[in-house]
């Protein structure tokens, strides 16, 4: 490509959002461009070869929430996705017991009830509330934020509007809603179960990508996201993507394509380039210069606003605000290549259990003990994780009769003390390997090889600022019309033709693709 | 029964006298019932050891509700409020202290001694607390009833959000920004200085089962300036003769308003029928008849202590008993042979006049907290000191003087069984220990202890839980959240029965407030 | 897996297609035979004995365990004699049914309540502040309805109860070849017929006596469909095809209150308080809205809807449960739930929710049927329910 080419969008980052943007863009008749870094497509949906005949969906694992809307517009069933079952989870305890939730209703209801009568019932009324307050934010998820300062006649009528659809519902859902935005996933649980960990388990979903323990105010809330796959009318929309989470990207690269996107990997943006007052192009680290009427990035943040733009192109109140903006990094992954299957102490064999998640996460205790260690800047000795083995689901993912683990970890500090180093990496992934054989004890001798990421890694490796994995805390301060910052969640920023469309803008967080097509929507309505 | 009361008032606390004043006032007869054998509620002044005298609950006023003060002509009825000046001495472990002063250029002076650059920042930080406030106090009259459709309602809520819009763009989303953070974050924003972020972050925790690391902490920090001069932050009165005085001088108010008070008057129960209240049984048998009833207890002991269950619907009950109280709070009195002699800050000087704080940084607050997530007493608790009788020796014999030390984290619910004498000893003797590494000459001045468990508090006070706020003063329990969703406005599902106390809105301290709005509101329903 | 219940042992070989449904997480007969005429029959004509452990059921016992009852229930449980059952619903704070079942007063502080649907959360819920103990008793007590004509007479020739005076809703503690249980005169086909409440550890035993002393009298291990007929003749209605329980269900429209189940009389809106008083009160006062009634499909418009075809009328060969709308003057005014070919009345019946103004007994209406693939209407009457009533139920 020459030096004098031209695109509509040039859009930085080859993750899933920026690959959706340019779909949808293409899809309007935009050339766009997507410039990636890597060698490989995906951002932090990558499946990778790690070792030999070992496939890894490297850091994102499953595939959360992926809007309907995407998969449809984009048609990406006929693009090659495929999303396969992972529907039970399993909580090894010390005890020697496990808590074991199915898709069955019945069994999981006797399961619950062999831990506590009242629990079996209560999950059935906890269910249909969060099913109603599912149904009520899911209609967040699909809209761009209204901004709540704006006098302007449409960002008043969202307003409204917004106002209405929560208020209008019935008091019971409403004030629930407003305890799920305002307590601790711990909290909220306790008024309705007493099993630890069932409550452990289901907290754990709140802390993900936060700085915060399950006993923290705020990350109550994301108990909802279990609950929002069943009403898009998605089945499965938690699932395991055959392939890796990388045949995710790969299905929307090749929608994106096919509607005339062109995609350009091992292309390193180094700046933005601005001219009177406008972004024009991007420059890559080889020295070309490429140019399109609006830039959009698709990395976070801090990233962007910090690195790639130049300051003096930024008001200084909105730099103030993008370094306020929380993006600890607080989770690690180690994928383990395994010669055998784990064979848990609590329910020996290969079963279909481990065809689901294992969650680590006996009891609220042990989630704040793993909590305690990182708040002074230490990984956690025992930490939360959720581990899936994706060749059980897909055996394509490793050699036959071998297995490959993926562990998502947390917590693991990016501000470590004494910084992140091999030493602290080995460390981490022996804290891991050790907690996890507490509950599977062949799991040592069935390693045959191990590779650990950290924040380091995730922000060095795949360009996530802090090894964020959310491109920002998802706390409540950092959601909606504050994400990143207001009066900028509208997808555009104070730099005229620069767009944002990573996971950074709301709704942010997993694989799912509302924040690349509700910026590529908003860009098109500035056309 | 003739004389019937138009209202009974439960419980002579701070805010029970304040309803039954305006009441009375407003030509209603009122009698209220006090269980103890003086008035005042957790806002008394006690003869604890001969000539030695403690305000054994609540040990200073962050704010009394202004229009209260001059309604009920409260200072010609014998209220003397004494301002602390310095408002805080914080001692650190080694030389260094800090002073807060009711002058912020002399409090600017202090902090420039421990950090130049936060020095600077002191009155752009005063100036977002005081914007926070400000809205905060707006919003402080009865909460409106979000959910209704009546005209008059949403335009209470319009109104209500108008105010927010009325603070300014940048002001307000700074402040909903704000809101539900965590004192750490919200400090560390601001101040490099452990000493200086510690003493602020205390605020927020005061009273609450939460660490400085968790959301809504910020918030608690802001509720607690509520009323504050700007750059007068955590700024303390007392009252002349101990905040018994206060109550005397309630006691006086109300009387001369024609309100009867009897003390060691226990209510067993609410009298209710059909859904209406008719008046309350004391413990001796004897029954009174009053067409309202009004609880100064708190929300729990009032719905499920009070009242016969069969007056509740289960789900209103269910939303009773899921109001989190966990109490964290103990007391320390003592009696001191000399004034305490700190080694930051030797001798006796004005730094013994403000509340003293011990909490030389955030990790502190953070690790006292830790402890009692897991059921324990801190190691190294929080301690807030105030020596009442360097300002006022007509509580202490001559020469002699009495400390008075809210001592948090003291869970109410221990891991390993009950408060008892060995423990609450424990308790007192961690406190002296604690006191000692700042204060060496401590030990040798305590004349006598008296130790205060949260069941103490809760047996003393009757607040359940021994929680001072009557029910944690988190997010999802504030506004119209409090006590109950849906119950917010002081009103109560049975007929003719109200609270008055801080379970309800705006919550606990030494305000008045609660008394306040619930006495308009009752008023209201009289027309 | 779903888990056998305690009479697994004995019910598993006799299921000849291994025609089982599930039941509150246990497996359960749809029927023991091929063809589940025979079942049914026994219902009527001699004796059917039906597993019905996978019921719900508590053991409420204290001193105010009469009072919590009475919270909870729309019946008056003072009323309730020690050693007498009723049956009766519950009902959320706005008056809509969360679930029916009976209650057996086994002494004066001691009762166990039957539930379709688990409802120890609720019963707690309502329990606070209370001197009352809430116990599941549902794996623990094995249970086994049989019902039919000779019921009696099987019984007693097995056990020491004084059965001639055990009248209909009354219970007796008795032993049968001397395994203890509770004997209630109860049962869902509106027949004569008891259930027989044991420990599930001596569910086989109680089995194997049963089966062994009833030979004689005809009797007939029978199934869920077998009962699903009798049931729908009875007129009784089951939950989550009748009606949707008020704790299940996704919309307000789902609910039913008492009044519009046709269960009006077991709410004793004199009681000064229980659970969805006031909501039922002014329900009461208002006048319900939909009524539940019986509907007796009209034979001859039946044929003629299906001679249009070219055929007879082809009839359900089982109970079916989808909702089939139900017509008057080409409006929509309600829908039918259950419905069946009485064997026993020679009848196509229905059960169906009808709004106020067509559910009065003798209206005309219509209801869908499905022939070939197309919706028709067949002729339809609004009865009282239930459709069939034999004296020998009370007697």
């Amino acid at each position: 490509m020459g030096q004098n080419t031209r695109y509509d969008a040039v859009i930085i980052g080859g993750g899933h959002n920026g690959l959706i943007t340019a779909a949808y863009l293409a899809r309007a008749g935009k050339r766009a461009v997507v410039l990636e870094r890597r060698h490989l497509v995906g951002g932090s949906a990558v499946t990778e070869e790690i070792f030999p005949g070992f496939k890894f969906s490297a850091l994102s694992y499953v595939v959360s929430l992926l809007r309907p809307d995407v998969i449809r517009d984009l048609q990406l069933a006929r693009h090659g996705l495929e999303l396969l079952p992972l529907e039970s989870t399993i909580t090894p305890l010390p005890n020697g017991d496990y808590l074991m939730r199915g898709a069955d209703h019945d069994e999981t209801r006797r399961e619950l009830y062999r831990h506590s009568p009242k629990d079996a019932e209560a999950y059935d009324d906890f269910g249909k509330l969060m099913y109603h307050l599912a149904f009520a934010m899911k209609h967040i998820l699909d809209v761009v934020p209204p901004n709540p300062t704006s006098m302007r006649p449409r960002d008043l009528m969202g307003l409204l509007r917004f106002g209405r659809h929560f208020l209008d519902l019935p008091p019971e859902q409403f004030y629930a809603l407003c305890k799920l935005m305002t307590m601790s996933a711990a909290d909220f649980l306790d008024e309705w179960f007493e099993t630890e960990p069932l409550k452990a388990t289901m907290s754990a979903s709140g802390i993900i990508g936060t700085f915060l323990g399950v006993r923290s105010p705020g990350t109550a809330y994301v108990l909802l996201h279990h609950y929002m796959g069943e009403i898009d009318g998605v089945f499965r929309a938690w699932g395991f993507a055959k392939g890796g989470t990388g045949a995710v990207s790969e299905a929307i690269a090749s929608a994106a394509r096919e509607l005339g996107a062109e995609i350009r990997t091992e292309a390193s943006v180094e700046q933005v380039i601005v001219k009177n007052g406008k972004a024009v192009g991007v420059a890559l680290e080889s020295g070309e210069e490429i140019h399109g009427r609006v830039v959009v990035t698709g990395v976070d943040p801090k990233l962007t606003f910090l690195k790639l733009v130049e300051p003096q192109h930024l008001p200084s109140d909105f730099l103030d605000a993008i370094r306020r903006f929380k993006i600890r990094g607080s989770s690690g992954k180690v994928n383990l290549a395994l010669g055998e299957l784990p064979n848990l102490t609590c329910l020996p064999g290969k079963g279909p259990h481990l065809r689901g998640a294992i969650s680590i996460s006996p009891s609220l205790d042990y989630m704040e003990r793993a909590y305690d260690d990182a708040k002074y800047g230490n990984f956690s000795r025992h930490p939360y994780m959720d581990i899936i083995i994706p060749s059980m689901i897909d055996p394509g993912m490793a050699p036959p009769g071998k297995h490959v683990m993926s562990i998502f970890c947390q917590w693991a500090p990016f501000e470590l003390n004494g910084g992140w180093n091999d030493e602290q990496r080995e460390a981490f992934g022996d804290a891991v390997v050790n907690t996890i054989s507490e509950f599977a004890p062949n799991l040592k001798n069935a390693i045959i090889h191990r590779h650990v990421v950290t924040p380091w890694d995730m922000q060095e490796t795949y360009g996530l600022t802090q090894g964020n994995i959310f491109h920002g805390e998802l706390s409540l301060h950092q959601l909606f019309f504050m994400r990143p910052t207001h009066p900028w969640a509208n997808y555009r920023t104070p730099l005229k033709n620069l767009y944002q469309c990573g996971s950074g803008t709301h709704p942010g967080g997993g694989i799912t693709g509302a924040s690349g097509r509700l910026a590529a929507l908003e860009i098109l309505k500035d056309w | 029964m003739n004389d019937k009361y138009d209202a009974i008032v439960i419980g002579a606390g701070h805010n029970g006298l304040v309803t039954a004043t305006y009441l009375a006032k407003a030509g209603l007869k009122v009698l209220v019932l006090e269980r103890r054998e003086m008035v005042g509620g957790a806002a008394v002044t006690e003869d604890v050891f001969p000539g030695f005298k403690f305000d054994t609950g609540a040990h200073c006023i962050n704010r009394l509700h202004p229009t209260v003060i001059s309604d009920l002509q409260l200072a010609k009825h014998g209220l003397e409020l004494l301002p602390l000046d310095p408002a805080v001495f914080s001692p650190g472990l080694d030389a260094d202290h800090l002073l807060l002063w009711r002058t912020p250029e002399v409090t600017v002076d202090s902090i420039g001694q421990l950090s130049e650059k936060d020095a600077k920042r002191w009155n752009g930080f005063a100036a977002l607390v005081a914007k926070a406030t400000g809205l905060l106090e707006s919003i402080y009259s009865t909460p409106p009833d979000v959910l209704s459709k009546k005209k008059k309602d949403v335009w209470e809520l319009l109104k209500m959000a108008g105010r927010l819009r009325r603070l300014g763009k940048q002001d307000m989303t700074e402040v909903l920004r704000v809101l539900p953070m965590t004192a750490v974050e919200l400090l560390d924003e601001w101040f490099e200085n452990d000493l200086l972020k510690g003493t602020l972050g205390a605020v927020g925790i005061t009273g609450i089962h939460q660490g400085p690391m968790s959301a809504g902490t910020a918030f608690l920090f802001l509720h607690h300036q509520v009323g504050a001069k700007q750059g007068v932050l955590r700024a303390p009165l007392r009252a002349r003769g101990g905040l018994g005085g206060l109550s005397r001088a309630l006691e006086s108010a109300a009387r001369s308003a024609g309100v009867e008070i009897r003390t060691n008057a226990w209510v067993e129960r609410i009298i209710a029928e059909a859904g209406a209240t008719s008046g309350v049984a004391l413990v001796d048998g004897e029954e009174i008849a009053g067409r309202r009833v009004i609880s100064n207890a708190d929300p729990s002991r009032t719905f499920c202590g009070l009242l016969d269950p069969f007056n509740l619907d289960p789900d209103f009950v269910r939303r009773v008993r899921n109001i989190k109280f966990k109490g964290v709070v103990a007391r320390v009195n003592l009696a001191l042979g000399e004034l305490p002699n700190f080694s930051c800050l030797p001798g006796d000087g004005p730094h013994l006049r403000g509340l003293i704080s011990i909490s030389p940084s955030l990790k502190y607050l953070e690790r006292a907290f830790d402890d009692a997530k897991y059921g324990e007493l801190s190691r190294e608790p929080y301690l807030e000191a105030v020596i009442p009788s360097s300002t006022d020796p007509s509580l202490a014999p001559d020469g002699k003087h009495v400390m008075s030390i809210l001592v948090q984290y003291a869970p109410y619910n221990l891991r390993d069984g009950e408060w008892d004498d060995a423990k609450r000893e424990d308790l007192g003797d961690r406190v002296v220990t604690t006191l000692a590494a700042y204060a060496p000459n401590i030990e040798s001045a305590i004349l006598h202890r008296q130790v205060l468990t949260p069941l103490d508090i809760e047996a003393v006070f009757g607040l359940t839980e021994g929680n001072i706020y009557h029910g944690e003063m988190t997010l999802d329990q504030l506004f119209f959240m409090r006590p109950v969703p849906g119950w917010a406005r002081y009103r109560s599902p049975v007929e003719g029965l109200y609270l008055c106390g801080a379970g309800t809105h705006p919550g606990g301290g030494v305000t008045g407030t609660p008394g306040y709005n619930a006495a308009r509101e009752i008023l209201k329903d009289s027309k | 897996m779903l888990r056998g219940t305690p009479f697994h042992e004995r019910t598993a070989p006799l299921c000849e297609g291994q025609n089982w449904r599930r039941w509150a997480g246990y497996l359960s007969a749809s029927s023991y035979e091929l063809v589940n005429d025979r079942e049914y029959f026994a219902i009527r004509g001699a004796s059917a004995l039906i597993d019905v452990s996978p019921l719900y059921k508590y053991l409420i016992r204290g001193t105010d365990a009469e009072r919590f009852l009475n919270r909870v229930l729309t019946r008056d449980v003072a009323k309730c004699d020690v050693h007498q059952v009723m049956y009766g619903p519950w009902c959320d704070e706005t008056g809509k049914v969360i679930d029916d079942g009976t209650l057996q007063r086994l002494g004066e502080d001691s009762f166990r309540l039957t539930a379709a649907e688990p409802n120890l959360r609720w019963l707690a819920d309502n329990a606070g502040g209370l001197r009352v103990t809430i116990e599941d008793d549902t794996d623990s007590t094995a249970a086994l309805a049989l019902q039919g004509p000779t019921s009696r007479e099987i019984l007693k020739s097995l056990s020491d109860a004084d059965l001639d005076n055990l009248k209909y809703f009354r219970l007796a503690f008795a032993r049968i070849r001397d395994i203890p249980v509770t004997i209630t005169r109860t049962g869902y086909t509106g027949d004569l017929g008891y259930e027989i409440w044991v420990e599930a550890r001596q569910a086989v035993p109680l089995w194997d006596a049963l089966i062994d002393g009833g030979e004689p009298y005809g009797i007939t291990p029978a199934g869920i469909l077998a009962l699903d007929m009798a049931r729908v003749e009875a007129g009784l209605i089951l939950i989550g095809v009748d009606y949707v329980p008020a704790n299940r269900a996704l919309i307000e429209s789902r609910k039913s209150s008492p009044f519009e189940l046709g269960l009006g009389w077991t709410v004793k809106l004199e009681k000064d308080h229980f659970v969805g008083r006031q909501a039922l009160l002014d329900e009461w006062r208002g006048g319900p809205t939909w009524g539940f009634k019986g509907l007796e499909i009209d034979w001859n418009s039946l044929q003629k809807v299906y001679s249009e075809f070219g055929l007879p009328p082809e009839l359900p060969q089982m109970t079916w449960r989808t909702s089939v709308p139900v017509y008057s003057g080409g409006k929509q005014v309600g829908y039918a739930t259950s419905g069946c070919w009485s064997p026993t009345l020679k009848k196509y019946i229905a059960l169906a929710h009808l709004q106020s103004n067509s559910a009065e007994r003798g209206t005309r209406v219509e209801m869908e049927v499905t022939v070939e693939h197309q919706r028709k209407k067949a002729a339809a009457r609004v009865v009282e329910l239930p459709f069939f009533d034999p004296e020998r139920k009370r007697s």
